[in-house]
């Protein structure tokens, strides 16, 4: 099959999956998941054919000659708007992650959402599922998890999901990779609201889905402002050096920037918003409302990483458009964008109790690290931080909802309906509980703060690291460093918490390990934490460098060396390789980890009032668990003005008042002007007028019947009267006339 | 001979007395009698006429014999017609039959 048809079918599969559910098996949950799953499989297996295709092509000769393949769609004009396909190398290093993470996701979330399980007692459609007695023989009644009402509700829309994201990851124009963006942003509401029955879930979904709008717009824009200004949207057309040139030449008009910095600007708001950046970082909290496939999905394996993607692939016009050092020019400001955002939200996850929260506040951080790495100008070790966090971070998600899972065993057990099962102070002690859960939750937490050598995360941050140090940008180096520094604190944090020590509560007493379907893909996902980053050791890394080679900066930094190359975009990057990223690293991730466990591993109390924290940093740990009250402040700033104008100003005074009364006034009017000719000409003149005729009649009748009087001699005095009458006439007339 | 103005006067006289005789009458059969004179003074005058201007034509007797003999036709069904009248109304006052009133 030729490599073009194969990528046109990766989107396809799910997408077919998602039709047929939809249509026709929802309500055989078997039929729905063997699908989805199903269709990831196949999806998977293309991505697998392709990548090895790829590998065997080689990088150089790819990235000079994608593989590209698209069609007429949209009619404009004198030309079209294009869908389309490509292969390049990192298209086909996207597609390795994407396809891997999505098929353990949609083979996890089999067992998350109980299939095989009884239907529960009360379980609606809406809500999570809340458990059913069954009765064992011996006449003991047990609560046990029951299956999702919605199953294979589920199961149709991350299929939707898995559409989009290949969508964008195959697409070789940026209107195809937008279709799939927006596309992702709708399936993020209709999963992060899937227990749409209950209001906090309904209202995150509104708050992710209108978040990642308001960069979308300014995406959108981005993206009309290239089409016009090039005439094109097609990645294999921009990126030409006499392309880059023409828009780095040309001023936009705005703030000093050259179009191509305005574009790459708009460009980059898009990302902002879809990979949870401060300021529109809001949404990805809330969206732990969702279930936890959904979580590990948009947070890890494919929408915050879509974001992140495209700033990857628009790349050399980034740089093109920061070549005049205009005041807001692109780099910079994804530069002091992705370190702020790192160092925020990693202070804000260690205030955090919530088990998903911990990951959610990690993943805004990061990204933070991807953005940042692209700021400082080094692409390749942005897609090696981003391969390697998909991963891990799916992992640890997938892991945080198997931890979950036993928790509310442990809470069907003891009935005790008001322990939450995600807040980290009920855990502890879970090691023993559920063995492989902890040790595949270890790896990814280790991956997660960076441990030297043997997790993924280490080569990917320090390759970080290194390009922010070597590459002249000194404040997002120690920014990123300490927020490493917190990430290893908050994960180690995390990990003492939750499955160290001895279990803090009766229903953590009772936890237990979780069905093969969920633990599978957890290994899985903990063996690729550990092995990705051996793909890309860098030959100056002490010891260890040069013996394998950077087949990864190699392969990825082949897909625009030559663009960059001789579009003259390459920067500085300052020879020698320095000790200086290595070492903070390695004091970073392994002090931020010791020191997370020296000061969790005496919790006692599920109390969260007694994090140790707590007393340390007094009002300040406050602040933080707030998340710096961001929330409160678009709450008042957006929320409520827009509330109030859609409320008050809208509906009421517009659309009831003016509208409907200019509608109402109208009506009372032709009403009022009806009554007034009915009763004013219709009544009185032309019923009137045939009224007068019939009176007349009848009087003229009343008067003249008197002569009538019946009686004979009457009759005879009128004749003789009228006799004589006309007798005189006649005499008159014969005798005097003539 | 007298002349034929005195004739002409005399049947003028009485037709005038029968006129006002039917007009005036209560009684249906006064009313009869009134129409008898009328007639039989239109018979003198016509007899008068014949015989001062043409009493050698037998026209003029033939004439006064059919008038006599249709006032007698029509006295008898009008006696008839007051008779059934009586039956109907048991009253032959003249103002009392009045059905045709509107």
């Amino acid at each position: 099959m030729p490599t073009t048809t194969l990528l046109w079918l990766l989107p396809v599969f799910p997408l077919v999956a998602f039709a047929l559910i939809v249509l026709f098996t929802n309500r055989n949950k078997a039929l729905s998941h063997t699908l989805a799953v199903g269709a990831a499989f196949l999806s998977w297996l293309g991505a697998m054919v392709i990548f090895v295709r790829a590998l065997q092509i080689g990088p150089e000769a790819l990235a000079e000659h994608p593989i590209d393949s698209w069609v007429n769609w949209l009619p404009t004009g004198d030309g079209f708007l294009k869908i389309g396909v490509m292969l390049d190398p990192l298209t086909a290093a996207v597609l390795f992650f994407v396809a891997w993470t999505i098929l353990m996701i949609f083979v996890y979330s089999i067992g998350y959402h109980n299939f095989g399980q009884p239907e529960g007692d009360h379980d609606k459609k809406g809500l999570p599922p809340h458990g059913a007695t069954i009765v064992d023989e011996h006449g003991h009644k047990h609560v046990v998890p029951s299956v999702e009402p919605m199953y294979s509700r589920f199961f149709a829309y991350i299929g939707l999901f898995a559409f989009g994201m290949y969508l964008l990851a195959v697409s070789d124009n940026l209107l195809t990779l937008f279709v799939g963006w927006e596309i992702m942003g709708l399936c993020s509401y209709l999963l992060i609201g899937f227990w749409f029955a209950k209001p906090s879930a309904r209202a995150a979904g509104i708050k992710a889905f209108m978040t990642t709008r308001v960069g979308d717009v300014f995406m959108l824009l981005g993206i009309a402002y290239l089409y016009k200004a090039t005439g094109t949207l097609s990645f294999q057309d921009i990126f030409k050096p006499e392309m880059l040139h023409a828009l780095a030449n040309v001023d936009s008009g705005v703030l000093g920037l050259s179009a191509a910095g305005l574009i790459g600007l708009l460009l980059f708001i898009g990302t902002v918003g879809k990979s949870a950046q401060w300021p529109l970082h809001v949404w990805l909290p809330d969206a732990m409302e969702g279930p936890t496939p959904v979580s590990a999905m948009i947070h890890a394996a494919t929408m915050v990483s879509a974001g992140v993607y495209m700033v990857i692939r628009m790349f050399p016009l980034l740089k093109a458009g920061s070549a005049n050092e205009a005041f807001l020019s692109p780099l910079v400001v994804m530069a002091f964008i992705g370190a702020f955002t790192a160092l925020f939200a990693a202070t804000i996850a260690v205030a955090q109790n919530d088990i998903k929260r911990v990951l959610a506040y990690s993943t805004i951080s990061q990204l933070g690290y991807m953005i940042a790495a692209l700021g400082a100008g080094s692409y390749v070790a942005a897609t090696f931080h981003l391969i390697t966090h998909a991963f891990f971070k799916a992992l640890l998600f997938l892991g945080s909802g198997s931890v979950i899972h036993g928790m509310e065993h442990g809470v069907l057990h003891t009935g005790n309906h008001d322990v939450d099962p995600q807040d980290m102070f009920n855990m502890g002690g879970l090691a023993k509980k559920m063995p492989i859960t902890f040790w595949t939750f270890l790896i990814g937490g280790f991956a997660l703060s960076g441990f030297p050598v043997l997790t993924a995360g280490f080569w990917s941050k320090d390759e970080i690291l290194s390009s922010a140090f070597l590459g002249g940008h000194p404040v997002v180096f120690w920014t990123l460093a300490v927020a490493a520094f917190l990430t290893a604190f908050y994960t180690m944090r995390q990990i003492t918490l939750t499955f160290l020590g001895e279990p803090r509560t009766k229903e953590a007493e009772h936890a237990q390990e979780t069905p093969w379907t969920m633990t599978v893909p957890l290994m899985v996902l903990a063996f690729f934490a550990v092995t990705a980053g051996w793909v890309g050791i860098p030959e100056t890394f002490p010891g260890l460098g040069g013996l394998l080679p950077n087949w990864f900066h190699h392969w990825v930094g082949a897909t625009y060396e030559t663009l960059l190359e001789e579009a003259h975009l390459v920067g500085e990057m300052a020879e020698g390789h320095s000790l200086v990223p290595l070492m903070t690293s390695l004091t970073v991730s392994l002090g931020g980890l010791f020191l997370g466990w020296l000061t969790y591993k005496d919790v006692k109390s599920p109390d969260p009032a007694t994090d140790p924290l707590k007393r340390w940093l007094g009002p300040v740990h406050t602040v933080l668990q707030n998340k710096y009250y961001f929330d409160e402040l678009y709450q008042v700033i957006f929320i409520r003005p827009a509330a109030w104008f859609a409320e008050v100003f809208t509906f009421r005074w517009v659309d009831r008042g003016a509208i409907d009364g200019t509608i109402h006034a109208i009506a009372r009017a032709v009403f009022d002007a009806g009554k007034a000719l009915a009763y004013g000409f219709d009544l009185p003149v032309i019923s009137g007028a045939g009224d007068l005729i019939g009176n007349t009649v009848r009087s003229f009748g009343r008067a003249f019947r008197v002569v009538q009087t019946g009686r004979v001699q009457d009759y005879m005095v009128a004749a003789m009267t009228s006799v004589v009458a006309f007798g005189a006439l006649v005499y008159y007339l014969l005798v005097f006339a003539h | 001979m007298i002349s034929l103005d005195w004739y002409l006067i005399v049947a003028a006289a009485l037709f005038v007395i029968g006129l006002f005789g039917v007009l005036s009458r209560k009684n249906a059969v006064a009313i009869l009698m009134g129409v008898e004179l009328m007639l039989n003074a239109v018979n003198i005058n016509l007899l008068a006429f014949w015989r001062y201007r043409a009493p050698t034509e037998p026209v003029g007797m033939a004439f006064a014999i059919i008038v006599f003999a249709v006032a007698a036709a029509e006295v008898a069904v009008g006696l008839a017609l007051f008779i059934a009248v009586y039956r109907r109304f048991n009253s032959v006052v003249a103002d009392d039959i009045n059905l045709m009133k509107w």
